[in-house]
């Protein structure tokens, strides 16, 4: 059987300027139905910009990408309705998402007319469905975004990408805005729903703990490529790329005991360089061939891979 | 006698209770960690410490004392040697502290030249010491640089070299890290605890994350709705957690190095929002608590003292037990 979603070799190149930036340099993923994909990375490598270029929120400048086996990479917007159904985003911001002079109803029922479905009826049983699944009270729908909390107005959000019956849900940092004590309810629920509903999830975030807790397999990007993908227990137990590695020492554990290991790296993310691995100037490790020679995503085995000559 | 002691401080907004009868002590050379989520009144706090409250609010009631001395009956122009000279303040957002328009050089000068009589050139020098200190590479070059020259890292080390120039006894960090990357943000926590050594300052470490917490504090103090809830050494509280509020955040968030995964385990979940705690009479936290009784929602329950830990729940000794 085809995977869920197919990623082949796509690149989104942003002009600023007269600069062109690759967003996205060469990516090729899957998501298998009813898998969590995590992808991981800093601010500016590229994981936002890859969910939305997935979604084609955002247009791709080469590369290819299926869902359910059929190429949506160039369709036009006619034809790519059916396909958007499936396909749905949760974005991180609770607050700037929501338009704040739309009730719930509104929210939820225009996605639902402009696809098409039902009838008055079915709609409202529909949302009442979904308010419902999403832990929200029954009078939510004739509600404002203003009226919920930040938590609560998050469920809206994900009521929004549930209503049409997706099967992908781009997740881009669901629970990075909220509490702690907010995050475990939303991360507990976006867990219920995906059984309940057969959901599939490429789950963006920056934080490692998250990801390590709900992905099923993980892709970590650093500036526009995968550098490393491996099933969550593989990459936690055996991290290959000194960019995981450093990513994972550097993320503070909540046992005092537990001194973080090894020294954190130096640098900050900084513009693609011209030659050689895009992570060789922080790099511990790095010789004059990771200077000279781009390194390609290898097959470790187990369905492990890594970007580094020494892996 | 403790650097910095806050005794019982309240700070109100029109309608609204930001602090409430908040107390804490920090000493000379420790970090302690004021944790909570946000609106739980812990900028607000710092604030208080720095007299830098926004026009609308108002000290109710307490004290805050530097030295020994109350600093809230400070006049606002002996406020002002207070500030960058004994205690100073970093913020979440290094670009909107720094000022856009003028060189990093001319912003660190500036400080050091409001609090101590020196040349232009020597604090020149000085500058470049600084930035120097804080891991600027190339600093002799840099210090004519303008904040959109420099990463988000770069310019939280850049406000950490303001806020140090004038050797503070207290450093207070409003989320210094919240906006920067898990690399930066290890790099920028190992840079303030360095030069909490090397120059004997106190730092006040305000976050969200226990994680931060756990690594880079030495003491903390959990924040709910305005109120001060617990208070212990991170080895103790991280060991025991004991306030029904401490347990259920420790509980509800995911550890990097624990084993937890969505097809074996389900987080734990504080239920409700803090929304609940307004308009609660007794303990702010009763409306999600799980193990509140009647007697709960009475009178909040004072912060009593025990040794080295101190705890505003009559029922959580037993409950954890």
């Amino acid at each position: 059987m085809t995977a869920l979603l197919s990623v082949r070799d796509l690149h989104t190149r942003y002009a600023m300027g007269r600069q062109v930036v690759n967003a996205v340099d060469g990516v090729s993923f899957e998501v298998e139905r009813g898998e969590t994909v995590g992808l991981v990375g800093e601010s500016g490598c590229g994981k936002s910009t890859l969910g939305k270029t997935v979604l084609r929120l955002v247009p791709s400048s080469e590369g290819r990408i299926e869902l359910d086996g059929t190429d949506v990479t160039r369709l036009d917007d006619r034809s790519l309705a059916p396909h958007r159904r499936r396909m749905q985003m949760i974005f991180q911001d609770p607050f700037g998402s929501l338009n704040p002079r739309q009730t719930v109803r509104t929210l939820l029922g225009t996605a639902l007319k402009v696809h098409g479905l039902g009838d008055a009826r079915e709609r409202t049983r529909q949302m009442q469905d979904i308010v419902g699944r999403v832990g929200l009270p029954p009078d939510a729908l004739d509600r404002y975004p203003h009226e919920f909390s930040g938590g609560q107005r998050q469920r809206i959000g994900i009521a929004r990408a549930l209503i049409l019956r997706p099967a992908l849900i781009v997740c881009d940092e669901p629970v990075s805005a909220l509490d702690v004590s907010i995050q475990a309810q939303v991360l507990n629920l976006l867990v219920d729903l995906k059984r309940d509903l057969g959901l599939s999830y490429l789950f963006i975030s920056h934080d490692l703990s998250v990801v390590r807790y709900i992905a099923d397999r993980v892709l970590v990007m650093y500036l526009g490529r995968i550098v490393e993908s491996a099933s969550h227990a593989v990459l936690w137990r055996d991290p290959r790329h000194p960019y995981t590695k450093a990513l994972f020492a550097s993320a503070p554990s909540t046992d005092p005991g537990h001194k973080r290991t090894g020294a954190a790296i130096k640098g900050e993310v900084s513009a693609s360089l011209a030659t050689g691995c895009r992570f060789h100037s922080r790099c511990p490790a790095a010789t004059d061939r990771c200077r000279a020679e781009e390194p390609e995503l290898r097959d470790l085995g187990n369905g492990h891979r890594a970007a580094c000559h020494y892996a | 006698m403790s650097l910095l002691e806050v005794e019982r401080l309240s700070v109100a907004f029109p309608g609204h209770t930001a602090v409430r009868e908040a107390s804490f002590t920090i000493d000379a050379g420790e970090t302690l960690a004021l944790v909570g989520e946000s609106g739980c009144g812990k900028s607000v706090t710092a604030f208080s410490v720095m007299r830098l409250l926004p026009p609308n609010a108002r000290v109710v009631s307490g004290r805050i004392l530097l030295h020994g001395e109350d600093i809230l009956g400070r006049s606002e122009a002996a406020m002002r040697d207070v500030r960058g000279k004994q205690i100073s303040l970093i913020q979440q957002e290094p670009m909107t502290s720094l000022n856009p328009v003028l060189s990093i050089g001319l912003q660190i000068t500036e400080v050091i030249r409001r609090h101590e009589r020196t040349s232009r050139v020597a604090a020149r020098a000085r500058a470049i010491e600084l930035l120097d200190l804080v891991g600027i590479p190339d600093a002799a070059r840099r210090i004519d640089d303008y904040p959109h020259n420099l990463s988000g890292g770069m310019r939280q080390r850049v406000m950490i070299a303001m806020a140090v120039a004038c050797r503070p006894k207290l450093l207070i960090a409003d989320e210094p890290t919240t906006a920067l990357d898990v690399t930066t943000q290890a790099q920028v926590l190992d840079l303030i605890d360095d030069l909490r050594r090397r120059l004997g300052m106190a730092v006040l470490l305000i976050t969200h994350d226990l994680g931060v917490v756990a690594q880079w504090a030495d003491r903390i103090a959990v924040m709910y709705a305005g109120r001060i809830v617990e208070q212990a050494p991170i080895g103790t509280f991280f060991a025991r957690p004991l306030h029904p509020y401490s347990r259920g955040l420790l509980g509800a968030r995911v550890d990097v190095d624990a084993d937890e995964h969505y097809s074996t385990s389900r987080l734990s979940e504080i239920p409700g929002s803090v929304v609940s705690a307004a308009g609660e009479n007794g303990c702010s936290f009763a409306p999600r608590c799980p193990i509140v009784v009647s007697s709960c929602r009475a009178a909040p329950p004072p912060l009593v003292t025990e040794g080295e830990r101190a705890l505003a729940c009559p029922r959580a000794q037993e409950a954890a037990a």
